[in-house]
């Protein structure tokens, strides 16, 4: 452990102090004079046309202070919102691109479509008023079963959308992946459904807005990932507020998980409607709103097959999925189940030929967009499913079967055929490490062990490969992207020796603010009481893309290293005069400058003085003041890799499965607090697990009802469902980013879920059981081994 | 929530009095079912009478063989009382395993037998131990309480006081929790006294009901081998999409049969 508080030590986060005394301040928080609430009228069901709409009565309730609905919004010229990855079908054409109006107009598509806006002096008022519009509905048949849903005949979602497709999009050359299925040995083949996941951010979304008539600016507060993309998409292409007149802050933000990215309409209809009531607006989800309105994570179809010659050397992969898109496409919907999916189906091996076939519907269900993984944890149970099942097939250990098919580490640079050109890696010395951690090798005793005990004991392996910080802006660009993804940092000096950093990224739950202080403090020397870190305000803080993907230390620590340089270089010119030395002899070490081969120095504070008080200063060759700006572009993807192995009990009488141990080897590159990576991938293993084993969401496929809407029946997962984690850490620095760091922050949901199913399977694999859909709850392994003993009889 | 009158009498008389006429009013325990169902606009009372500032209905009393808990009592409360503890240990336990630590403080036993809740945890332990329910006009035995979905014998401005316990030869509740809620899905209380055995089943059905075969086995001979081929036939059960009927049909003998261990031990 490295001792201090620079790069590498475990310092605690200076952000919880707030957050667990209560003082945090999040967008509710916001004391704003004169405020109205909002209340949003949702539609109670997933297919109709509205007829009519009378909010006459509802407008004369006490306290209502004005009624909008999707003609106000219409005849507004309001734009609609927007998907900003366009995704080529295979024969080259855009995707389709439904209206996806801020306010519904003459049609709903889903439970929680918004109907009207309710703007009242207290939120009950706006309830009661919201309760006194009349809707006059034709209620339509649903289209809600995604493994149906383009059947001929299902029903119509968007008219722009022949037979509820979105794209046919595939990569890879088919032909010559069909080919080498045709000299296989073996073909391992499998039908798996990845299920629909609610993101359950702690802090619900929430807005709030103002418009200053004197001049004409706005601010609008939302729980946003990225303000700066909100307000570009707001300003570019929703509301014509100009960027400069729209002001965006997302405070302290209570969690993510990818939900919080996007730009949704009631933050968009807040800012809209502040202007027209002359007055604030609040908004705050209610807990029913966001399991019904938040966008839903994961939802695929899939069948995949894998060629195998006779020593279990992989051939070839064939995967097809249909991935539901829900009633709308949500800002990066698109991009999720395509280039962050299909491009990540080489995992950590050698497979030569991959071809993939993904078709995206849309569905009469809440919008589908990235969550915690985005199309990498798809793309990890698919391969690691279906490794595992061969390696039953072939009757070889799982284990091994993954080591003859890594790529070898002397290939890195290693190009997939799906695109992606993975930096680096070693993941022999990971898969070692977590079979040590774990004692694979004495697994077959503990088995039997529970046997004895009347449980049924199984373990399973997932070795993932994940993308994150996605790279470069011109190869995005050139994907369909409609956003850089590069990232922005300015450092700017006080006179006095503190130092404000402000980052593009932001931060809602991730530590940024101990983590980029650490970086500072590691590289210029200044205590960690003198670094501020600030985030998450357009007026303040340099232009920059947010926080997603597990991009920010990778792509926002870099650009505020490069700045740190900027700081340094310009330090020492001003250093040189000071100590009237030759800038080339200037040395900079642990915040001081030095003359090198001398005892001369001064230290960083009195450079920075000197810059901002310029009397004995190099005016002529060096601007006065700090303070400098970075803007970082990847030259690649980062590739965090892992293995994670887990072993579960289940118990055959009531089919309750029972995480004993679960084990992560990860590969992250360089770690800057050992402390928070746990923490990330503590709670990344709990979501993946949370999957695996209790979230859903269901809707009722004939009345479109989300049923699990609430916690009383959306299973969530608690500390109580776990053991202590066990984990362990290999390093490949990052060889193109100035920290060497990679990506931490979806790892663990991204490898947990095929981890926990194979070892459900294995578990079950005694009673004849080859497989189980996930989440496997206690009734649909119970139902499983119910089939299972009527198929024996 | 929408606007009511909200009381807090200091006495039973002056909670059944400000009851008394009005139809929608509701009377208020610890709140646990009615404050949500408040929040989320389910209901529109008049008035809420809550019956926490009546302290004459709190408390636990011994007298010889049988334990009286006064409605108001809180779930922690009966799960840390040594008398309970002592007297009925599987009383104590399974009010040490309703909801959370939040809910056990706030929720009360009087509360969660009048509302009778298909999914709640005190019901079985009212059936089986064949406990009486006192209330400000008079007294109900266990069986016929619980008429169905939030039905009970109770009148309209009967209030219950206090719940009476008969010490069991030997008694245990094994709950198994929906993985959601965590209330019970299934959850068996099976009680042996010198009057016999009662095996009470909550969650699986539209309120408590006792399995017959499980008792008269049972009374035979106490041990899960005497009912491991009873059958419990899934139609009328609950069914959701955390346990079909037959799940739930499933899960009562094995809650049956490990209740009965548990009481063995």
């Amino acid at each position: 452990m490295t001792a201090g508080t620079g790069i590498g030590a475990r310092v605690p986060r200076r952000e919880d102090k707030r957050f667990l005394t209560g003082t945090g301040r999040y967008v509710d928080d916001l004391p704003l004079a004169r405020a109205t609430y909002a209340y949003f009228l949702r539609s109670p069901h997933a297919h109709a046309k509205i007829k009519t709409i009378d909010t006459t009565a509802a407008k004369a309730m006490p306290g209502v202070v004005e009624i909008f609905t999707g003609k106000d919004t219409a005849e507004s010229k309001m734009g609609g919102l927007i998907c900003g990855w366009v995704v080529k079908d295979k024969n080259g054409e855009p995707h389709k691109a439904p209206a996806h109006p801020v306010m519904a107009l003459d049609t709903v598509r889903y439970v929680g479509d918004t109907v009207a806006m309710v703007v009242a002096n207290s939120i009950d008022e706006a309830k009661d008023a919201a309760e006194a519009i009349k809707v006059d509905y034709d209620v339509k048949p649903a289209n809600v079963d995604l493994a149906h849903a383009l059947d001929k005949g299902a029903p119509e979602v968007h008219p722009e959308a022949p037979g509820n497709l979105i794209y046919d999009w595939e990569i890879g050359v088919k032909a010559d992946v069909e080919a080498a299925f045709a000299k296989a040995a073996h073909v391992t083949k499998l039908d798996i459904v990845n299920n629909r996941l609610i993101p359950n951010a702690m802090e619900p979304r929430a807005a709030a807005a103002e418009y200053d008539k004197g001049t004409g600016n706005y601010t609008l507060w939302s729980t946003s990932q990225n303000p700066h993309v909100l307000r570009l998409i707001l300003s570019a292409f929703v509301l014509g507020i100009p960027e400069h007149k729209l002001r965006v802050v997302a405070p302290d933000v209570g969690g993510g998980f990818g939900s919080k990215i996007f730009c949704y309409n009631e933050e968009t209809m807040v800012c809209w409607a502040a202007s027209r009531v002359g007055r604030p607006i609040k908004w705050t989800a209610e807990r029913s709103e966001s399991f019904m309105t938040d966008a839903h994570g994961r939802d695929h179809v899939t069948h995949a097959e894998l060629a195998m010659d006779k020593e279990g050397k992989f051939l070839a992969l064939k995967v097809e999925t249909i991935a539901n898109m829900g009633a709308y496409l949500s800002t990066f919907s698109t991009a999720v189940p395509t280039y962050l999916y299909a491009t990540l189906l080489a995992g950590q091996y050698t497979t030569p030929l991959i071809y993939a076939n993904v078709k995206a519907a849309v569905t009469h269900t809440a919008p589908v967009d990235a969550y915690r993984g985005a199309g990498r944890p798809e793309a990890t149970f698919v391969i690691e499913s279906i490794v595992s099942k061969a390696a039953v097939e072939m009757k070889m250990d799982t284990a091994d079967l993954r080591r003859k098919n890594f790529i070898p580490t002397e290939a890195f640079p290693y190009q997939t055929p799906v695109a992606l050109q993975y930096d680096s890696g070693n993941y022999p010395p990971i898969i070692d490490e977590a079979i040590k951690i774990s004692d694979y090798k004495g697994f077959e005793a503990r088995r039997a062990e529970a046997k004895s005990r009347g449980k049924l004991r199984g373990i399973g392996f997932s070795s993932y490969i994940e993308a994150c910080g996605l790279a470069p802006s011109n190869v995005v660009g050139s994907l369909g992207a409609g956003v850089g993804q590069w990232e922005s940092a300015q450092i700017k000096f006080n006179p006095t020796g503190n130092v404000q950093v402000m980052t593009g990224a932001h931060s809602h739950g991730q530590g940024h603010e101990t983590t980029f202080a650490q970086l500072i403090h590691d590289k210029l020397g200044v205590p960690m009481d003198q670094i501020e870190i600030v985030h998450g305000d357009t007026a303040t803080t340099p232009f920059g893309m947010g926080t997603y993907g597990s991009r920010s230390l990778a792509v926002g620590g870099s650009a505020i290293m490069k700045a740190t340089d900027k700081i340094i270089a310009k330090g020492k010119k001003v250093a040189a005069h000071l100590m009237e030395a030759d800038v080339a002899d200037v040395e900079f070490e642990n915040g001081t400058f030095k003359v090198a081969g001398t005892d001369k120095s001064v230290p960083l504070g009195q450079v920075v003085f000197a810059a901002y008080v310029p009397h004995n200063y190099p005016l002529a060759e060096v601007e006065p003041g700090m303070d400098e700006n970075a803007f970082y572009d990847p030259a690649n993807f980062v590739y965090p890799s892992g293995t994670q192995i887990c072993e579960v009990e289940i118990d055959p009488e009531t089919g309750e499965v029972e995480v004993i141990a679960h084990t992560a080897v990860d590969d992250f590159g360089n770690i800057i607090n050992p402390m928070i990576v746990e923490g990330q991938v503590h709670g990344g293993i709990v979501q993946g697990v949370g999957q695996a084993l209790m979230e859903a969401a269901v809707y009722d496929k004939t009345t479109g009802q989300l049923t699990s809407g609430s916690y009383m029946d959306y299973t969530m997962p608690r500390a109580d469902n776990f053991p202590s984690f066990k984990l362990g850490y290999k390093t490949t620095p990052c060889p193109h980013n100035p920290l060497g760091v990679k990506g931490c922050g979806e790892a663990g949901a991204i490898a947990a879920p095929a981890a926990v199913m194979n070892a459900v399977r294995d578990a079950l694999a005694p009673l004849g059981i080859k497989h189980v859909e996930m989440p496997a709850t206690s009734l649909n392994i119970w139902q499983t081994i119910q089939g299972a003993h009527r198929a024996a009889a | 929530m929408y606007d009511f009158a909200y009381h807090r009498p200091k006495s039973l008389a002056d909670a059944v009095a400000t009851l008394k006429g009005k139809e929608e009013a509701r009377p208020m325990s610890g709140g646990m079912t009615l404050i949500p169902t408040l929040k989320q606009r389910l209901a529109k009372p008049s008035d809420v009478v809550d019956l926490g500032g009546i302290a004459e209905l709190a408390g636990i009393k011994v007298a010889g063989d049988v334990v009286t808990i006064g409605a108001m009592t809180k779930h922690y409360d009966v799960s840390v009382s040594p008398d309970v503890k002592k007297i009925i240990p599987a009383l104590a336990d399974l009010a040490g395993h309703i909801g959370d630590p939040a809910v056990r403080n706030r929720g009360t036993m009087g509360g969660s037998v009048a509302n009778s809740d298909p999914a709640a945890d005190y019901p079985a332990a009212v059936v089986a131990l064949n406990a009486t329910i006192t209330t400000n006009t008079g007294k109900h035995p266990a069986d016929g309480f619980f008429k169905g979905l939030f039905e009970t014998a109770l009148k309209d401005g009967e209030l219950i006081t206090a719940i009476s316990f008969p010490k069991p030869e030997k008694a245990a509740y094994m709950k198994f929790p929906n993985p959601a809620s965590r209330y019970a899905m299934v959850g068996v209380f099976v009680a042996k006294t010198k009057d016999g055995v009662r095996v009470a089943v909550t969650g699986a059905g539209s309120a408590v009901f006792r399995v017959k075969a499980m008792e008269d086995a049972l009374s035979k001979n106490f041990t899960s081998a005497a009912i491991k081929d009873i059958k419990i036939p899934a139609t009328d059960l609950n069914s959701d999409i955390h346990g079909s009927a037959e799940y739930r049909a499933h899960l009562v003998g094995v809650m049956a049969r490990r209740a009965v261990d548990a009481a063995n031990k």
